[in-house]
């Protein structure tokens, strides 16, 4: 049955090009998520009446984080080749999608970070000042834990964006689903291979929603 | 003992400076339940913020127990910081933090081991009454409930001061209560010295033994409660005393009295800070011959006693009217005859 409908997949490869984007999803979301992290700190600290207020860091940090969304992903991952090679050691495969991925979401994954530590009640950071924390005890027991949710439902919408763009990383031979689409189904005009690996995709898409909205909400104790 | 002296700030926005506190000079004792009231922009916020330096001031000083706060280097004011608890009008507590949680976060801050640390967040859950919901998260608890947090987490590293901040004043009147009696209570247990800002009368008359009213970043009046109750010298002042006194109008009103009645006398008494002639009315009553009508008043309790003012006709015979009326004027009591148009 599954053979006469798809003649041209073969579900072993499949697999393989899912682990492949399961993989550089999660690594470069577990990348995104700790530059994001400190890139959305950053932005938030300096920025007026912030800790470490600095205008001229503040700055700097906004524009380059302006700058790298600007950027469309597929041209970012050409202008990052020489970087990648350097990095890596190869141009290829899903290691090598990795910086990319990771330059191009945590600029905007930094952005949410920063959205969401504005939310936290400035009357609990002052709170926590008028107890004699250090600017690290905020930092790790007050503005963090506070916006967990907030950090939690903006690296889903981050990763979910990451999907994709490891679909455009494969069309440079990085591998996984998108990779697989391309190749062995729309040059080969197999289209019932371009199907499979869309669904697969939209099913990880929705597995991963489901997972970090779950998680946001048990965080959330408001 | 806390003295501020010449205690100013400055805030500059690119339209214009405002003096948020102007050369505030203030002496508070060890042990005492002091407030300062004033209106909504009158500098009372900056001005308790000046005290823990959460706002840097322009100008001035603020020494605790022989320590000068206004000089200490930012290390050395996070620790100085640990002494002086604070609470606030909306808690400020962590969402992301239970009971004990929040209460254990000041002890985590002064580095008190974890062991230790759960034995006083005990401690202080029993002190403040909530037993029972340490495991409960703010958005759990009433807002009574959430302002006890607050004083728990405030007095856990046994702070010299307890700073409030209109503490009460998001809650409702029976609240505002019970969590006054909890700072009166802790005041005379723990012996804590409490500064309390508010822009409510009816929690300075409460628990406060002395006062200063604050306008325009200036303290304008000061004394012991009873004293500014009794004698408030400023306009603002006396329109604070009669938040709660009503105002002198309402006596316009014994002129309709004083046609209802042909014999006997209304006599004004007037109790300033009564603690043992409370049950006065009951006692002139079964010692003389005479009726006593009670024919309207206002007396309002402080830390200091009864305060106010009652009207009364005492009727009988003019003899015995006489001895009676000698007899409340020997007591603290004062007494005021009316006359009769
Ligand atoms: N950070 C600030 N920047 C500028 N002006 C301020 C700031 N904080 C307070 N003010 C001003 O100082 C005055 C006193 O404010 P505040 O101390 O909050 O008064 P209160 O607590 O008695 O209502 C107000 O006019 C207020 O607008
Ligand atoms: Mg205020």
């Amino acid at each position: 049955m599954f053979n006469e409908l798809f003649p041209n997949v073969k579900m072993d490869d499949v697999w393989v090009a899912t682990y492949e984007t399961f993989y550089m999803t999660l690594i470069a979301l577990l990348g995104t998520f700790i530059l994001g992290i400190l890139l959305g700190l950053l932005l938030y600290l300096t920025s007026r009446g912030g800790l470490w207020q600095n205008k001229a860091l503040n700055f700097i940090v906004a524009s380059i984080v302006n700058v790298f969304r600007a950027i469309p992903f597929i041209i970012l991952i050409l202008l990052l080749f020489p970087f990648t090679d350097f990095i890596v050691g190869t141009i290829r495969g899903p290691n090598a999608a990795l910086p990319a991925l990771i330059i191009g979401s945590a600029p905007f994954y930094g952005r949410l970070v920063e959205i969401a530590l504005r939310e936290v009640d400035k009357g609990v950071v002052e709170a926590a000042k008028a107890m004699g924390a250090k600017t690290n005890t905020i930092i790790l027991k007050v503005l963090l834990p506070e916006s967990m949710p907030a950090l939690v439902s903006g690296i889903t919408v981050t990763g979910i964006a990451l999907i994709g763009y490891t679909a455009i990383a494969g069309v440079i031979g990085a591998g996984g689903l998108g990779d697989f689409a391309y190749f062995y189904g729309f040059q080969r005009r197999s289209f019932d291979v371009v199907f499979v690996c869309t669904v697969l995709i939209v099913i990880i898409v929705f597995i991963f929603q489901f997972i970090g909205d779950s998680i946001s909400n048990k965080l959330d104790k408001r | 003992m806390i003295t501020i002296k010449d205690l100013s700030k400055v805030f500059s926005t690119k339209s214009k400076t405002i003096s948020a506190v102007d050369n505030l000079s203030l002496e508070i004792n060890k042990g005492e339940i002091f407030g300062v009231i004033g209106y909504s922009g009158a500098g009372k916020s900056t001005f308790i913020r000046l005290i823990n330096r959460l706002e840097d001031p322009t100008d001035g000083q603020v020494v605790i127990d022989d320590e000068n706060i206004t000089l200490l280097n930012k290390k050395k004011l996070r620790v100085a910081r640990q002494d002086i608890g604070m609470i606030f009008q909306h808690f400020n507590l962590l969402w992301s933090r239970t009971v004990e949680e929040n209460i254990s976060f000041p002890l985590e801050i002064a580095g008190v081991p974890k062991q230790e640390r759960q034995e006083r967040v005990h401690e202080l859950i029993r002190l403040v009454g909530l037993a029972g919901r340490e495991k409960a998260y703010p958005s759990e608890l009433s807002g009574g409930q959430k302002q006890r947090v607050g004083i728990a987490r405030a007095l856990a590293n046994n702070p010299k001061v307890l700073l409030c901040d209109e503490a009460t004043s998001a809650l409702d009147p029976e609240t505002t209560d019970s969590i006054l009696e909890l700072l009166v209570n802790i005041n005379e247990k723990l012996g804590l010295t409490i500064i309390l800002i508010t822009h409510e009368m009816h929690v300075i008359r409460k628990i406060c033994h002395r006062v200063a009213v604050m306008d325009a970043g200036k303290v304008v009046e000061q004394g012991d409660v009873l004293d500014v109750f009794l004698h408030p010298q400023k306009q603002i002042t006396k329109k604070f005393v009669e938040q709660i006194m009503g105002d002198k109008d309402q006596e316009d009103a014994l002129d309709l009295l004083k046609e209802k009645y042909d014999s006997g006398k209304i006599v004004r008494l007037h109790f300033i800070g009564e603690l043992t002639n409370q049950a006065l009315i009951s006692q002139v009553a079964k010692q003389y011959e005479i009726d006593i009508n009670i024919l309207q008043g206002k007396i309002t309790q402080t830390q200091k006693g009864a305060y106010g003012s009652l009207f009364i006709h005492i009727d009988g015979d003019e003899e015995e009217i006489k001895r009676a009326i000698d007899y409340i004027t020997s007591t603290s009591v004062e007494v005021e005859v009316i006359p009769y148009v």
